[in-house]
């Protein structure tokens, strides 16, 4: 407020005027203005300045209300001298009774009672002048004085006095002309309201001139732009730099000529937070006080914050609405990609959602034919009945209901077997939601079990089969195993009698051979010569037919296995003359020359003697009996390497052609067959040599060339194993 | 037939008709060699072997096998029963002069 009074007065008043002139100037003055208000105020500043009252108040008398109010002072601190009121009916009172009084009245703010007295001077020694009178007058008066004059001043000076005229008659004469009280009352309380109103706003309210200086704020903007001298060091720089920062925006506003609403950034003085208002700046036009800008403040701090927040929120709810839109087309995504129709209901039955393979089966698609919509409706029956049978049902929560339903494709009037599965969906409280159906493609169950029972019908049969077959085979293995033991018996049976046969033919012909024998010895006496030459006869041929059984003999106990072996040691250079001997008088007659060829320090063999020998007859036998003329050579050999004696009986005999090689080792076997042959023998000569040798663990082989000779060469392990 | 050729080739032959008989004319001639038929009839030629082989008065005199049994085993049989040597049947008159003078020559040797 004491920016107010500070500026009430702006017009100049030179030092060097004369006092009557000065005097002249206030008069002039106060005669020219009918604010009373304002002549009190002009009238205490000019006190201050040209009579040397430094502290002084005046009072006036509210005749409406009855009440002493205060309407100006000067140099006084506190209280709002326009505050001030007093009964006038308070006739105890020393102001009230200053009123009556006719000359300046000392004062000292007590009441006669001794009780301190309000008064706007505060306490100490004043003066009280009531106003109208003129200099030194001390007549008595019967009127109340229109108001009093408060001062503190050394003395009354003449000029004191005659303002105290000059203001009593003006306020006389105002009052003369319209009710001083009434408007100085409605004025002070359109003041008291106005600032009652603008303190009682929490926005902060400015009136400032066009540089952003202050004239009128309310307690809110004094707290961010004033501050007096005994404040902190702190507050006052910040109050300072909301002087700044405001007359910055006022300005840039001015410039921009933007009335709008701008954001102001300034300092809490009291915590140096930082604080955001909103400014709402208006230009005033004042005639007397010339152009002022309103402006109020409205702290959107809070609101900034808030709206973050919101923002924030907003934010929060945007990720969190993408992550469930996400979620959703996520579960989406899966459900169309399950192949299996999945269909969900609400309690009432009706669909709340399917995914693509159950639109498929339960939707009709635009232009689709009478036949599909016609299949669409059987499907959405045949579930509907299904789904209602759950519903009434009584399926406890996580129960499951299952069903077959026969569908058909709508497009291809296909018959779908399906098996539904359907679940409910409860609420915590038990509520039914929804139904989730599965619908299972039961085509592919079906040909499984069908491709199944096929199967098994095959493997069945092939099973059977096997089963037959197998018998089959028994019956046949059976079969055979007997004619085996059959063939077998048979074979022995043959070997037996074979065997047997041969023992009952050398019976008999050993007695006619011996007999022959005796005879050919002279036992019965001297023969003729033909007689002799008759047995001769006799005798060959029938050693001939002993040695045809012999060799059957032996063939028939080699086949059966019954060839006894008698293994000793022996020397092949020993064997061989022995040979030579027993065929002595072959040689003698056959006039070839037979010549044995052996092998010193030949090492000697261990193997069936009897054998070997046998072996070695035969091979010399037939050399004889198949060459004409030339000579045999008889030739032992051995082989340290393999560990083999060898016996070589080389002929100069007719030969063999190569393929006969082999075949005159079989039964019964020359090289010609024919009856007409030309040779005589079994031929089972070598069939036997050679089943002999294998016996041995030896071999016999052939060497041959067509009208020059055979060689046949028997070779047998040094040592036979047993 | 045997004995005869026998005789004519210079032996002296006594013959039995069976087992015992052989044992017993052994006992009493006490011959140099002693042709043995294994398939005697009554108590045969191996049993007959074993009795003369067992007495002290003719286990030196030589036991020459003749048989018919001409399968492994027979000859193994007749050694075990305590014959010195082996001769098939049929055997030429010949081939058993042989044998015998090879019996006799060995008896003379030891």
């Amino acid at each position: 407020m004491s920016s107010l009074q500070a500026r009430s007065f702006t017009r100049p008043i030179g030092n060097g005027a004369n006092h009557a002139a000065r005097l002249d100037l206030l008069e002039n003055y106060l005669a020219h203005h009918e604010d009373i208000l304002r002549c009190a105020h002009l009238s205490l500043e000019w006190l201050a300045r040209y009579a040397g009252v430094k502290q002084s108040a005046c009072l006036a008398v509210d005749a409406e209300s009855n009440m002493l109010v205060g309407i100006a002072a000067h140099g006084i601190a506190g209280d709002d001298i326009e505050l001030f009121s007093w009964p006038l009916s308070d006739t105890y009172d020393p102001l009230i009774g200053a009123l009556q009084s006719s000359r300046p009245v000392p004062f000292r703010s007590y009441r006669p009672n001794g009780h301190a007295a309000p008064t706007p001077l505060g306490r100490g020694a004043f003066t009280a002048i009531p106003l109208g009178l003129r200099g030194g007058n001390v007549g008595g008066r019967d009127d109340l004085a229109p108001g009093l004059l408060l001062l503190r001043a050394p003395a009354i000076t003449a000029d004191i006095n005659w303002l105290v005229m000059v203001l009593g008659q003006k306020i006389d004469q105002v009052r003369g002309r319209g009710s001083l009280a009434e408007e100085a009352r409605k004025l002070r309380r359109e003041r008291t309201l106005f600032f009652t109103i603008i303190n009682a706003v929490t926005d902060p309210i400015m009136l400032t001139d066009t540089e952003g200086r202050l004239i009128v704020a309310n307690a809110r903007a004094e707290k961010l732009f004033a501050a007096s001298e005994e404040e902190s060091e702190g507050r006052r720089r910040a109050v300072e730099l909301n002087n700044m920062l405001f007359s910055a925006a006022l300005s840039r506003s001015a410039v921009e000529g933007n009335p709008e609403a701008r954001e102001l950034l300034l300092v809490d003085p009291s915590d140096g937070s930082d604080l955001l208002f909103e400014v709402l700046s208006t230009a005033v036009e004042d005639p007397r006080e010339g152009t002022g800008i309103v402006s109020v403040l409205r702290n959107i701090t809070d609101l900034r914050r808030a709206t973050e927040q919101i923002e924030e929120n907003y934010q929060k709810l945007r990720v969190a609405e993408a992550a469930v839109r996400a979620e959703r087309d996520r579960l989406n995504l899966i459900i169309d990609s399950v192949a299996d129709p999945i269909i969900v209901t609400d309690a009432t039955g009706a669909t709340v959602m399917m995914n693509s393979p159950a639109e498929d089966l339960f939707t009709v698609v635009a232009g689709a034919t009478e036949s599909a919509s016609r299949t669409v409706q059987a499907n959405d029956a045949h579930f509907s009945s299904f789904i209602s049978g759950l519903l009434l049902g009584e399926t406890g929560p996580g129960e499951i209901r299952r069903g077959e339903i026969g569908l058909m494709n709508p497009s291809s009037g296909e018959p779908i077997p399906v098996e539904a599965i359907a679940g409910k969906v409860l609420t915590e409280t038990g509520e039914l939601t929804a139904v989730v159906t599965i619908l299972h493609d039961r085509r592919e169950a079906l040909e499984r079990a069908r491709l199944y029972e096929q199967l098994k019908a095959a493997s069945d049969e092939l099973q059977a089969r096997v089963q037959a077959a197998t018998a089959e085979l028994a019956t046949q293995n059976e079969l055979l195993r007997r004619q085996a033991i059959e063939l077998e018996q048979a074979s022995r049976l043959k070997s037996q009698f074979l065997a047997n046969m041969s023992h009952e033919f050398r019976t008999p012909l050993n007695a006619i051979l011996g007999y022959t024998h005796m005879l050919l010895q002279g036992v019965a006496g001297d023969l003729l010569p033909a007689v002799k030459r008759q047995l001769q006869r006799i005798d060959s041929n029938g050693r001939h037919l002993m040695t045809i059984i012999n060799e059957i003999l032996d063939i028939t106990r080699i086949e059966a296995g019954k060839m006894p072996m008698q293994l000793s040691e022996f020397n092949l250079n020993e064997l061989v003359p022995e040979v030579m001997t027993e065929l002595d008088p072959v040689i003698s007659r056959s006039k070839l020359t037979v010549a044995p060829r052996l092998w010193p320090q030949l090492p000697t063999v261990y193997s069936d003697r009897q054998k070997v020998k046998q072996i070695i007859v035969n091979l010399l036998s037939n050399a004889l009996k198949f060459t004409h003329e030339g000579g045999i050579q008889i030739t032992v050999g051995y082989s340290p390497a393999e560990r083999t004696a060898s016996v070589a009986v080389a002929d100069t005999g007719i030969g063999i052609s190569p393929e006969n090689h082999e075949k005159i080792f079989e039964d019964f076997r020359q090289v010609d067959d024919s009856p007409s042959r030309q040779y005589g023998g079994t031929g089972l000569g070598l069939a036997i040599c050679r089943r002999l040798a294998t016996a041995l663990g030896g071999r016999i082989t052939l060497e041959s060339t067509m009208g020059v000779g055979s060689t046949f060469t028997l070779a047998i392990p040094v040592e036979t194993e047993q | 037939m045997y004995a005869e050729y026998l005789q004519f080739s210079g032996f002296r032959v006594a013959e039995a008709r069976n087992g015992n008989e052989a044992v017993a004319q052994a006992f009493s001639l006490r011959p140099d060699l002693i042709l043995m038929d294994l398939s005697l009839p009554g108590m045969d030629g191996w049993e007959a072997t074993r009795v003369l082989k067992a007495d002290e008065r003719t286990k030196h005199i030589p036991v020459v096998a003749l048989t018919g049994h001409a399968l492994a085993g027979a000859s193994e049989g007749a050694r075990k029963a305590g014959c010195d040597s082996f001769v098939t049947k049929p055997c030429l008159p010949d081939d058993l002069v042989v044998e015998v003078r090879r019996m006799l020559d060995t008896v003379k040797k030891a």
